[in-house]
C-alpha cells in the first residue's frame, strides 16, 4: 500500500445516539477525522448513522463538518442491534471502500467496532487514546495495555479500511463548520436484505445520573480507596457540591460501594476527564486511574502516605489525611464566596 | 443427559497484581514480563460462574477452551477446580502473535472440535490487552448471534435467553435463542470460591491439547502472519508534573488549594 489507501480515502466516523441525541463521543471522533482529513490535504470526511427518526441528528452531523452524512432510518435499526447495524455498517463500508472508519469505544461502539471488522476481515485498534493518519496513508492507533504501563502505537498495514475504536473524551468536538455537508438517504431495506435478525432488544433503560456530569465539569473531586468507606466519601460529595463540580472515583473506591455508580469512575476502563482543576483524595495513583486524568490542567493530590505514587503525576502534593483537609477546604471555600466574589450556592 | 453444553473462552494472564513489573526491553523494543506469575483473567472466572450456576440449573456439560501455551496447564487445573468437566488447550507457535480476529479464528475452530455446543461464554475483556473484541468476532466467525458487556443473564430450558447488555447509564435487555456467544462483566454474579474437593476433583478432569493441524485451522489465517493488526513503538506512557509540595496545617493548606482554584478561574 502506498499513500492513500485504494480507491476510497474517505474518513468515516460511525455515529451513535444516545436518548435521542448524538453521543458526545461521536462528535470528539467526527473532529479529530476532520483534523486528520484537513491534515492530509482534504479528504473527505463522512458520518453514518443509523437508526429511526434520526433525520435531524444526521444534518446536525452535516452541520458539524461532516462533508456526507449517509443516514439510515429503519425501525428494525432502533434500538441498536449489533447484528442490524453490524450488517448496515458492513455492507455500505464494503460499497463505498473508505480508508479509515472510526467508532466511539462506548458499550455499543466497542461491540459493533469487532463485529464490522470481522465481517470485513479487517484490523481494529481497541480504545484508543490516540489515533493519527500519518504522511504514508497510515493510521497509528496508540492503544494502552496492562492496565495503562505500556503504550503501544498499532497499524493495520495491509487490510482496508484501517478500524478504530476511540476512548470518549479524547478528542475536542469539532469547532464551528464553516460549510454544510449533505445527508444521504441510504435503503435500509436493500441494505438488510438477506439478514437473519436473531436478536430483539425488548427494553431500554437509561437513568440519567444526578449531579454534574464528569466528561464537561470543571473541577473534578475524585476519591480512592484511602477514603475508608461510605460516610467519610459524604464528604467528597460536600466539597463537589460547594465547587459545583463532579465527583469522580477509582475502581477500588467503585467496587466498595462507597460511589453513586459506575458513571464516575476515572480511567482506562471508566471515564476521561479533562477539568480545569482536579482534586484527588485518598488515591494511591495507579496508571489505571491516571490515564483518564492526563488531560486536567492542574492536578492537587492529598493523601496520607508520601510514598503514594499519585504525588508523581501531580502538580500540587500535601501528605495529610484528607478528613482534616476536605473540612478546611470546605470552610476557606464558603468564606471566599461569602465574602462576595461568588454568590452562595443553594446548597 | 439433559441440558446444555457451555463452552467458557479462558485466558490466563499476567497477575495484574503485578503489572508494575512488566518493563519494555529496550534492545528489543519488546515486552519483558520478568517472572510475572499467571492467573485466570478476572473476567473469564465471571463467565465460568455463570456457565456453572446454568449447569447446576439445567444440567449438562462445562467445556473450557483456551488459546494458551500448553505450559499454561496449571492455570487451566485451577479453572478445572472451580468447576467444568474438562479443558481443551489450543497451542501452536503458528499462534504467537495473533491479533483479536487471528486469536477469534482460533477460538471459534477449537469451539467447533468441541461442539455440537449451546452456548460460549467468556469474559468481556482480557485484563493484559483489554481489547473486548473476542467475543463478538468468536460469534461472528461462528456465525451465530453474539452480545458484549452482559450484565444479567437467564436461560430457559427450551434455550430461550433473555440478557441484559450494560449501555451508557442504563441497560438494554435483549432476547434471542441459543445458540449464542456472550461477553460476560464482573458484576453479573460473585465467582465461587474453589473447595478443597474441586481441586481433588480437577486432578482427574482430562485436559486436550490441539495445535493447528488438531483443529483445522489454515496456518495462513493465524498467528503473525494471519493478523491485520501490527504493533509498531511500544513506551511507557509518562504522566509527571511538577509535584510541588504544599505544607502547613489544614487551614494554610486550604488557602493554597483556593488560591490554585481561583487562579484557574473556576472559584470566584
Amino acid at each position: 500500500m502506498t499513500g492513500t489507501p485504494g480507491r476510497g480515502d474517505a474518513i468515516w466516523i460511525v455515529a451513535e445516539q444516545a436518548g435521542g441525541k448524538l453521543a458526545p463521543v461521536s462528535l470528539e471522533i467526527l473532529g479529530q477525522a476532520l483534523r486528520m482529513a484537513r491534515d492530509a490535504g482534504g479528504c473527505e470526511v463522512a458520518a453514518v448513522l443509523a437508526g429511526t427518526d434520526a433525520g435531524g441528528l444526521a444534518e446536525e452531523l452535516a452541520a458539524a463538518g461532516a462533508d456526507k452524512v449517509f443516514l439510515v432510518d429503519d425501525p428494525r435499526l432502533s434500538p441498536y442491534q449489533n447484528d442490524t447495524h453490524g450488517a448496515v455498517l458492513a455492507r455500505l463500508i464494503a460499497r463505498e471502500d473508505p480508508g479509515v472508519v472510526l467508532f466511539g469505544a462506548d458499550a455499543c461502539g466497542e461491540e459493533l467496532a469487532p463485529t464490522v471488522a470481522a465481517r470485513l476481515d479487517t484490523g481494529l485498534g481497541a480504545h484508543c487514546t490516540n489515533i493519527d493518519l500519518q504522511a504514508d496513508g497510515l493510521l497509528m492507533m496508540g492503544v494502552l495495555g496492562f492496565g495503562g504501563r505500556v503504550h503501544t502505537e498499532m497499524f493495520c498495514p495491509a487490510r482496508r479500511p484501517q478500524m478504530a475504536s476511540v476512548k470518549p473524551g479524547m478528542f475536542p468536538p469539532p469547532p464551528r463548520a464553516e460549510r454544510k455537508g449533505t445527508v444521504v438517504r441510504e435503503d435500509a431495506a436493500a441494505l438488510l436484505e438477506g439478514e437473519t435478525i436473531r436478536l430483539r432488544a425488548v427494553k431500554v433503560v437509561r437513568r440519567e445520573p444526578e449531579g454534574v456530569p464528569l466528561e464537561g465539569a470543571e473541577v473534578v473531586v475524585a476519591g480512592g480507596f484511602g477514603i475508608g468507606g461510605k460516610e467519610p466519601w459524604g464528604l467528597l460529595d460536600e466539597l463537589a457540591r460547594e465547587l459545583s463540580g463532579a465527583v469522580g472515583c477509582t475502581r477500588p473506591a467503585l467496587d466498595e460501594g462507597w460511589t453513586s455508580g459506575e458513571h464516575t469512575m476515572i480511567g482506562t476502563s471508566g471515564k476521561t476527564v479533562r477539568p480545569k482543576v482536579y482534586l484527588g483524595f485518598g488515591i494511591s495513583g495507579s496508571p489505571h486511574h491516571t490515564v483518564g486524568i492526563k488531560d486536567a490542567g492542574v492536578i492537587v493530590s492529598v493523601n496520607s502516605d508520601p510514598r503514594a505514587p499519585v504525588f508523581e503525576s501531580s502538580d500540587y502534593c500535601v501528605v495529610s489525611d484528607f478528613r482534616k483537609i476536605v473540612p478546611a477546604l470546605i470552610r476557606e471555600i464558603r468564606k471566599v464566596k461569602g465574602d462576595g466574589f461568588r454568590d452562595p450556592s443553594p446548597a | 443427559m439433559g441440558g446444555f453444553h457451555i463452552v467458557v473462552l479462558v485466558k490466563p494472564v499476567p497477575d495484574p497484581g503485578c503489572y508494575d513489573r512488566v518493563e519494555i526491553d529496550p534492545a528489543t523494543g519488546m515486552l519483558a514480563r520478568q517472572g510475572m506469575p499467571s492467573v485466570l483473567n478476572p473476567s473469564d472466572r465471571h463467565a465460568l460462574e455463570e456457565a456453572l450456576a446454568l449447569q447446576e440449573r439445567h444440567g449438562g456439560r462445562v467445556t473450557l477452551v483456551s488459546m494458551t501455551p500448553e505450559s499454561s496447564a496449571d492455570t487451566l487445573r485451577e479453572a478445572l477446580a472451580m468447576g467444568g468437566d474438562e479443558a481443551v488447550i489450543l497451542s501452536d507457535r503458528a499462534f504467537a502473535g495473533s491479533d483479536s480476529l487471528a486469536t477469534s479464528r482460533v477460538l471459534a475452530a477449537g469451539i467447533a472440535k468441541v461442539a455440537p455446543f449451546d452456548l460460549v461464554l467468556a469474559g468481556n475483556e482480557s485484563a493484559d490487552g483489554g481489547t473486548a473484541h473476542v467475543p463478538s468476532q468468536v460469534g461472528e466467525l461462528l456465525g451465530i448471534a453474539h452480545l458484549a458487556n452482559v450484565n444479567r443473564l437467564e436461560v430457559d430450558a427450551d434455550g430461550s435467553v433473555r440478557a441484559r447488555t450494560r449501555i451508557e447509564n442504563g441497560y438494554v435487555e435483549v432476547e434471542g435463542t441459543l445458540p449464542m456467544v456472550l461477553g460476560v462483566r464482573r458484576e453479573i454474579n460473585t465467582p465461587r470460591y474453589t473447595s478443597l474437593m474441586g481441586i481433588l476433583a480437577s486432578q482427574e478432569k482430562p485436559i486436550r491439547v490441539f495445535g493447528a493441524e488438531g483443529i483445522g485451522v489454515d496456518r495462513s489465517g493465524v498467528g503473525m502472519e494471519g493478523s491485520n493488526m501490527r504493533p509498531g513503538k511500544m513506551s511507557r506512557p509518562s504522566f509527571c508534573r511538577k509535584g510541588e509540595r504544599v505544607e502547613g496545617d489544614p487551614e494554610e493548606v486550604a488557602a493554597r488549594i483556593v488560591g490554585i482554584l481561583r487562579a484557574e478561574g473556576v472559584l470566584g
